[in-house]
């Protein structure tokens, strides 16, 4: 990572820790765990919180849904890292590679409900563009989706439009597909806590 | 205003704590940062990035930086102030939006 702190300045404890995931995982530490145990109490502890209850909180969207949507905000600010590790994710949770793929190639053609593409389609404006339009909101109700289910979506989208710009500003490493594989049979296992 | 969720809550939390809580980076550097400028160059140029397009930040956009005279820890945190607040306002124009289609669908739909 571009922070030497971020590659080096932990306790010797959290050290201990990370070589203990490289052994059972066999497989490098992900930068994106590192960053949340560099300094905890500035930014980890609360991030981990707010993520955790975005994607495994209470909430109509399956885990599988919202991990699509932490892609696909990915896949719209390029964020290779993210892009990586939760489409893994949302692949192993709807057990559907096809799915997940073509969300990320084609919104529009890909087979998922009317009420999730809309939803997709507002977060990829937002994230790019920078603003919502109440008539974008009039069409998620339009399709079904209710006004927690947007809630939801809106919390998706602020976390990895959070994780995603560090990811590429400190320089996340991305990893090989096996990597992702074992990242994202332990979010499924353990959220993000 | 209808009370705030829990999940809006914890990203709250989340933006205080960066913003205002303990750090290297004085409180008043914090909030340039969340804001998005205020800090002169070169970091209102590597923070524009981070807010705006990060696949583009460079180890050139931190070495500059650094030479500027901030530490790697005041970097950190500034930076994460930088992703933050940038995501903080992308939430929050979502929920006003969806605000205002419900005060919409409830005024069309009354008696």
């Amino acid at each position: 990572m571009r922070l030497d702190v971020l590659n080096h300045g932990y306790s010797p404890g959290t050290k201990l820790l990370f070589a203990l995931i490289r052994l059972f995982s066999r497989q490098p530490v992900p930068d994106a765990a590192k960053l949340v145990f560099y300094r905890p109490d500035f930014y980890g502890s609360r991030a981990k919180d707010f993520t955790h209850e975005a994607m495994r909180g209470p909430s109509a969207w399956s885990v599988g849904d919202r991990e699509l949507m932490a892609a696909y905000v990915s896949m719209v600010n390029e964020s290779a890292f993210c892009i990586g590790a939760h489409s893994a994710t949302a692949t192993q949770a709807y057990q559907d590679r096809a799915k997940v793929q073509a969300v990320l190639a084609d919104l529009e053609s890909a087979p998922v409900e009317d009420g999730l593409r809309a939803t997709l389609r507002m977060l990829g404006r937002l994230t790019r563009d920078g603003k919502a339009e109440a008539e974008d909101m009039r069409q998620l109700i339009s399709a079904g989706v209710s006004r927690q289910q947007v809630e939801d979506a809106l919390a998706v989208c602020a976390a990895f439009n959070t994780t995603g710009r560090l990811a590429d500003s400190f320089g996340f490493e991305v990893l090989s597909p096996e990597g992702f594989e074992a990242g994202a049979r332990y979010l499924l296992r353990r959220g993000y806590r | 205003m209808p009370m705030e969720d829990k999940k809006r809550a914890a990203y709250r939390a989340l933006e205080d704590r960066v913003r205002s809580g303990e750090g290297r980076a004085s409180p008043e550097q914090r909030a340039r940062a969340f804001r998005g400028s205020g800090l002169g160059q070169p970091l209102d140029g590597l923070l524009g990035k981070v807010a705006v397009r990060p696949a583009q930040v460079t180890d050139e956009d931190f070495a500059a930086a650094r030479a500027a005279g901030f530490s790697d820890d005041e970097l950190f945190e500034l930076v994460i102030c930088a992703a933050v607040g940038w995501s903080a306002r992308l939430y929050d124009a979502g929920l006003a939006a969806l605000a205002e289609a419900i005060a919409g669908e409830e005024a069309g739909n009354a008696p």
